[in-house]
């Protein structure tokens, strides 16, 4: 049963079972393991993130792409369900079909892609989808009518899912049942499921003819698999859940902008998820994602604390100051990939043989 | 007469100024094993690679029975049945060797866009993927990645690729060399075994003559990429333009 559900692609580690356990664990019960909108807004990006860094390894791990077009896509996701609630209505129907446009505008887009330029050698692949994403965060912003521009938009979501909705008049274990409650699950759900997805796909005959072409390129082609077909369907499927990823990001935020969708700090996030987790693992982007995420909410916190407790040694206090944070983060990326070239999942996996 | 298995129609290639293949006119028949000879750099990989469609010819035409292939891809090719044994080892290195089989299989059984079952599900191509790497002595072998592979077992499981894919043209490209003189063998028995069909047609780039005389039914030679000879392998051999200038060391 559970090797099924896992398509028969098990963590291979015990450290590993136990890490993906906790966080399954901590994400399915965290609107009661920790009540307060703070950690559940962290807890619902985690989610998020975890899908949309798998979609990511499902290209760049295993089918050996480089593209920079990915937070296009998670974007093309966000505006579909913002033009759409914004546009149309706060109802499901609406959200439906911002949903169904966005999937096939990413399509269009990812098969126009792949098709122009995934024959071209890899580092103008890259250039080209940079190109093409630049484009697209600039139409969003200059398409004001349309998009928001630069401000974005805010939209309201249908009732059920509103913080002030209460499916029961009582609380339940101590917490009431909220809109914002709904809203989590529906997130936490479907990117359960989009994951399992994902792993199904990597681990079906057409997932081993991608790492195939990952690992020869020119072998795939003379056993007879056309590479530009196989690397397109790869494009296309990573974009598709990109797209959903960004559609269940603006669900839960209720706001879509440049910033939260297009970014290019985005972009990047993803891919050090990705390689911090261990590339061509899927696994690995669940622990970048839940690694990434928490640092970038609390390790300003930790550093606050520590500063403030090591305030007599000199030196030691301006260091740790929270403004720092990015520094510190960066050194944890530095060394991470130095000592885990394969990511923190090759090691984990490594480390038991 | 029925078209031959295959035939290249004056086929040239030009690299800049320097023709490496130059108006290669050649048929083979089914049921022929054909010995490509020749010194270093006549042309007799980039032959292949016209034939197999890895290099696009300049000038002249690949027929696959009587069918032009000239302007089809690798893949297409592939799928019409052309095989090929790459001389330099040329496989998917951080797979296992059952993985790298199966793909074979599993391109020639054409479920490679399947996205929905799982890999280890498919019984039928798991079976024809064990019992060829039976066929090469690699069973043993199956969960080691190729990377850790010794050459001479990469060279086996270069050629069970081949097999794998059932095709109707076999292109060994020097299966043998750099193995050693105990794997030789198995090589040859399964070089054997393909010729006990009557239907196949074998192309063999080999420079060992011993291994050439004990199993061409015919030797072309190439030489700055034209084809300078082309008989059976006593007549070729015995040849004088051969004799001195390819052949001498390896026959004396
Ligand atoms: N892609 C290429 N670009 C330029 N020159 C090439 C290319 N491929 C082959 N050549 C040249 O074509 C000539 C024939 O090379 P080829 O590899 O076909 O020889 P060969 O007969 O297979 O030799 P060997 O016995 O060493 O394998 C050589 O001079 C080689 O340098
Ligand atoms: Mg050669």
């Amino acid at each position: 049963m559970l090797r099924h559900l896992l398509s028969g692609d098990l963590p291979r580690s015990h450290a590993l079972g136990a890490v993906l356990m906790i966080v399954l664990v901590a994400l399915a019960g965290a609107p009661f393991l920790f009540p307060g909108s703070q950690s559940l807004n962290v807890a619902a990006k985690i989610c998020v993130f975890i899908v949309l860094a798998a979609s990511y390894d499902l290209l760049l791990g295993y089918t050996g792409i480089v593209s920079f077009a990915h937070t296009m896509f998670y974007g093309i996701g966000g505006y579909g369900i913002a033009i759409a609630m914004h546009g149309i209505s706060a109802t499901w129907g609406a959200m439906g079909i911002g949903i169904a446009l966005a999937l096939l505008a990413s399509l269009i887009l990812a098969v126009i892609i792949g098709l122009f330029s995934l024959r071209v050698r890899a580092i103008f692949f890259a250039m080209i989808t940079l190109a093409v994403a630049s484009a697209f965060a600039v139409l969003a912003s200059q398409l004001r009518d349309i998009t928001g521009g630069e401000d974005g938009r805010s939209y309201s979501v249908p009732m059920v899912l509103r913080p002030s909705f209460r499916l029961f008049d009582e609380p339940v274990l101590g917490v009431s049942i909220t809109g914002r409650m709904l809203s989590y699950y529906i997130v936490f759900f479907s990117s359960l499921l989009l994951f399992l997805a994902a792993l199904r796909i990597v681990n079906s005959p057409f997932g081993r003819v991608l790492q195939a072409i990952r690992e020869n390129e020119f072998r795939a082609e003379a056993l007879g698999y056309r590479v530009v077909v196989y690397r397109t369907v790869a494009s296309v499927l990573s974009a598709a859940m990109a797209t959903l990823a960004g559609a269940l990001m603006a669900l839960w935020l209720r706001y879509t902008g440049p910033d939260t969708t297009l970014s290019f700090a985005i972009m990047i996030d993803i891919l050090l998820m990705v390689v911090i987790g261990g590339m061509g693992t899927l696994y690995g982007a669940v622990l970048g994602a839940v690694i990434f995420i928490l640092a970038q909410n609390y390790l300003q916190l930790v550093m606050a604390k520590l500063s403030a407790a090591t305030s007599g040694i000199p030196l030691l206090p301006q260091l740790l100051h929270p403004d720092r944070w990015l520094l510190w983060l960066g050194i944890l990326f530095v060394l991470s990939v130095y000592f885990f070239p394969t990511g923190i999942v090759g090691r984990l996996r490594a480390g038991r043989r | 007469m029925d078209a031959p298995a295959l035939e290249t129609r004056e086929l040239t290639i030009r690299f800049g100024g320097h023709v490496a293949v130059d108006k290669v006119s050649c048929s083979f028949r089914a049921g022929t094993l054909t010995a490509i000879v020749g010194p270093n750099g006549a042309g007799k990989t980039t032959y292949f690679n016209l034939i197999s469609g890895q290099l696009k010819a300049t000038f002249g035409t690949v027929l696959l029975k009587g069918e032009d292939m000239t302007g089809l891809s690798v893949s297409a090719r592939t799928h019409r049945g052309m095989g090929r044994a790459f001389q330099l080892t040329n496989l998917f290195p951080n797979l296992t060797v059952a993985e790298n089989v199966r793909l074979a299989v599993q391109s020639r059984a054409g479920v490679g866009l399947d996205l929905v079952s799982l890999w280890s599900d498919r019984a039928i191509l798991i079976e024809k993927a064990e019992a060829m790497l039976d066929r090469v002595r690699l069973a043993e072998r199956r969960l080691a990645t190729v990377a850790s592979l010794s050459h001479g077992d990469q060279r086996k499981l270069e050629v069970a690729l081949m097999l794998a894919l059932e095709p109707d043209i076999f292109m060994f490209d020097e299966p043998t060399a750099g193995m050693s003189v105990d794997e030789v063998p198995t090589i040859l028995e399964l070089i054997q075994g393909i010729k006990a069909r009557s239907d196949a047609t074998i192309l063999l780039v080999e420079h060992k003559m011993d291994v050439v005389r004990s199993l061409a039914d015919r030797i072309i030679v190439l030489h700055n990429g034209q084809l300078v000879a082309d008989g059976p392998p006593a007549e070729v051999i015995a040849s004088p333009v051969v004799q001195e200038a390819y052949l001498g060391q390896a026959v004396a």
